[in-house]
């Protein structure tokens, strides 16, 4: 009867523990193989594809305005960003580019998705170490941004604003007010936030020196976004390959180089900040005119590649079209951060407890969607 | 109100004995009759303060989490925690295939009957204490730490590998930090030179230990809160049943009325730590006094003892849910590194200081 028969053990007398595809802290549909020697972790190994839905397959029977929609659904929390990645690779192969306008709106918007984003994580971090609370008080300033973007183009989560050449709809006319009250608001919040899980001792202690990415590592892993910029990598699509207008505002590529949770999670605060003082630079300066420029109702690229890259709340998402001239794309590949993070786990992870198992899992940021596609 | 509470409780008690005594001839049922009446007012007593104290929990949560809590089912959602326990009641208690059945079902047992058990010698009123035993503090910090047997027991027998390092965390968890509590108590016993619970409470007739111990004391009563946070499992120190880690630790396989039972037992727990730090430090059922302000000093006395009781329980109660709330959880080796390397030496110390105050009466 006992649990830990022979049975139960590996050779090596190690205990083997399956972490999800049910688990509180895996964030959907992971599967962890994780093997234990007491608390300590030995090895992991992620099993992916409980939430695979064939996205870039399906995408080859749809036509071009159709194809980004479907994309909301990989990287639910930062659809817009990858709505506009699939609308910039079209604008790109038909070498046309959206109105001063529509960049406006997209940037803003994606600055607002970005926030939303950092928000939720924000939660879930203090909700995976045990804190219940911050992920209350996250959602109250996520909600005033939900809002706002709910306005103008109709979606709160999943928001379609994209389309090739532009944006769907016109803003909301309240749109600058509500977005700078709402932006206000959550400016406001971060010193609590500070407050309340940044300063405190209990979480110092939980990720401080806990998960550790060398430079070297993050590169060789091939790891974008806040996680990689907390190793000390320069990847900031947005100041590398500025599309939609990103090369005449003003920020900073926050970049630190200690490679533990607590830097990513200090990467990802600034980088708040950081979104916010975007927002503002913009909000009153959106130029007037059309929203969206004119094309033709059945999109057809020419023959050929097409690749765009942004930069998601997650890291860098790449999109390559492969045209042979039809009005489907004959191949649609998107390159996923949250793949590409996921697998430098394995390194990061053996040697650690399980209790850092969790911190990692929730600074590494990990929306399963996207892995699987 | 007051009569009720204070003066009521002592006289009604030992009307029953008198009708007892006048109707049943036999010595022996009597006895028997009257620790049946009382277990049952505890019990009763008990379970309501518990459903109170769900209650209390959703609504001081909701309070640090910007949101309202139970709201809807009875007058200001009071009657959410009856609901909850209804559907309890209700739902199947599944014993898994693979486990160890008898022990499975007998873990919430022990964890419940333990800690109702550690209630007897706590005075809750003036005159009102089930069993004045004369060694009130050795009987409690020995009868609480049998709690972990039930939940070693449950993490064991569950056949769930969650559970079984739910249990393992669980018992090294508690039988560490009952160190640090055993030394924060003796430092009162220390001053009072006696072990029953009603010496201790009429010991601060002049003062609670809080204030008449000097930092010492207080030394001992903020050990004594941390460290009875960890043996009761709750948040920060809940890694027994740390949801994000261990889905629900020590009791994944439960449902029904034996998880209630679970929860019964941490409230209740909770209930008990809470009690006994408001009895050895905060001055039990013992009004607050403020030197030679006579008026003062009446008018606090005429607060019944049993809500000054009350009050200072679930005052502790507050700061331990308040925990809760705000704090992540530590690592479990963090957890073990906070006892033996902060906690033990430092109440080792300071049951030192204690000794040396007590010798010189150096307090007031």
């Amino acid at each position: 009867m006992s649990l830990l028969g022979e049975d139960q053990l590996t050779e090596d007398g190690e205990f083997v523990i399956n972490i999800g595809p049910q688990h509180p802290s895996t964030h959907g549909v992971l599967h962890l193989k994780t093997w234990l020697n007491g608390e300590t972790i030995v090895k992991i190994q992620p099993h992916l594809g409980y939430i695979h839905r064939s996205i870039e397959k399906m995408c080859e029977s749809l036509s071009y305005r159709q194809y980004i929609f479907s994309t909301s659904r990989m990287d639910y929390l930062s659809a817009h960003m990858n709505n506009q990645a699939c609308v910039l690779a079209v604008e790109k192969g038909l070498g046309i580019e959206a109105t001063p306008r529509a960049q406006a709106i997209r940037l803003i918007l994606a600055e607002v998705t970005r926030l939303t984003s950092h928000l939720l994580w924000w939660g879930c971090t203090g909700l995976d170490l045990g804190a219940v609370t911050p992920f209350f008080h996250a959602f109250r300033e996520r909600e005033a941004l939900v809002e706002v973007i709910e306005e103008s183009c109709g979606a709160r989560l999943t928001q379609n604003y994209c389309v090739p050449g532009g944006v769907m709809t016109d803003l909301h006319p309240t749109f600058q007010t509500k977005l700078k009250k709402a932006v206000a608001q959550v400016k406001g919040k971060l010193d609590e936030y500070d407050e309340l899980l940044t300063g405190n001792v209990i979480f110092e202690q939980r990720t401080k020196g806990v998960g550790f990415l060398s430079y070297d590592d993050a590169i060789s892993y091939g790891c974008t976004g806040p996680m990689a910029r907390a190793s000390g990598v320069s990847c900031d699509i947005r100041k590398w390959f500025p599309y939609d207008g990103y090369d005449k505002v003003q920020f900073d590529e926050v970049i630190m180089t200690g490679g533990d949770c607590y830097t990513r999670y200090m990467v990802r605060m600034k980088e708040m900040k950081q979104s916010i003082s975007i927002i503002e630079q913009m909000v009153d300066n959106i130029p007037e005119g059309d929203f969206l420029t004119k094309t033709k109702n059945v999109i057809k690229l020419p023959k050929g590649d097409f690749y765009q890259r942004v930069e998601t709340a997650r890291g860098e998402l790449g999109v390559l079209l492969v045209s042979d001239g039809g009005s489907t794309p004959y191949r649609v590949k998107f390159r996923s951060p949250n793949f590409s993070n996921l697998s430098a786990m394995e390194h990061m992870v053996p040697g650690q407890k399980i209790g850092d198992l969790v911190a990692i899992m929730a600074t590494i940021d990990l929306v399963i969607p996207d892995i699987d596609r | 109100m007051k009569l009720l509470l204070d003066i009521g409780l002592a006289p009604a008690a030992s009307a029953i004995h008198n009708w007892l005594s006048a109707n049943l001839k036999n010595e022996m049922l009597v006895t028997i009759t009257d620790m049946v009446i009382t277990g049952l007012c505890l019990l009763g007593f008990l379970v309501v303060f518990c459903l109170f104290l769900g209650y209390m929990e959703r609504k001081v949560a909701a309070f640090m989490q910007v949101r309202r809590g139970p709201n809807r089912v009875g007058p200001m959602g009071t009657l959410q925690m009856v609901a909850d326990t209804i559907k309890l009641l209700f739902k199947e208690g599944l014993t898994p295939d693979g486990s160890d059945k008898f022990l499975f079902n007998l873990a919430p047992f022990i964890v419940v009957i333990t800690s109702m058990l550690v209630m007897a010698p706590i005075a809750f009123a003036k005159n009102l204490q089930i069993w004045d035993t004369s060694i009130g503090i050795l009987y409690v910090s020995s009868i609480s730490s049998i709690t972990v047997i039930g939940i070693l027991m449950a993490g064991w027998s569950s056949y769930n590998k969650y559970s079984l390092l739910g249990a393992m965390r669980s018992g090294a968890q508690i039988v560490s930090y009952e160190l640090s509590i055993g030394l924060s108590l003796i430092s009162i016993v220390i001053l009072t030179g006696s072990l029953k619970m009603s010496d201790i409470v009429m010991s601060q007739q002049n003062g609670w230990w809080i204030f008449k111990g000097h930092i010492p004391i207080i030394i001992s009563f903020v050990i004594f809160i941390i460290a009875s946070t960890a043996e009761i499992n709750r948040a920060p120190f809940d890694l027994a049943e740390a949801e994000q880690e261990l889905t629900a630790g020590f009791h994944t396989e439960y449902s029904g009325m034996k998880f209630a039972m679970f929860m019964l037992g941490e409230y209740i727990n909770m209930i008990v730590v809470s009690a006994i730090a408001a009895t050895i430090f905060l001055g039990g059922w013992m009004p607050f006094h403020i030197g030679h302000w006579e008026a003062f000093n009446h008018i606090m006395d005429f607060v019944p003892s049993s809500l000054w009781f009350l009050g200072k329980t679930l005052f502790i109660i507050f700061v331990i849910m308040w925990f809760r709330w705000t704090f992540p959880r530590l690592r479990v080796d963090q957890l073990l590194n906070l006892e033996w390397k902060y906690l033990l030496p430092i109440s080792m110390v300071n049951t030192i200081l204690v000794t040396v105050m007590a010798i010189f009466g150096w307090h007031f």
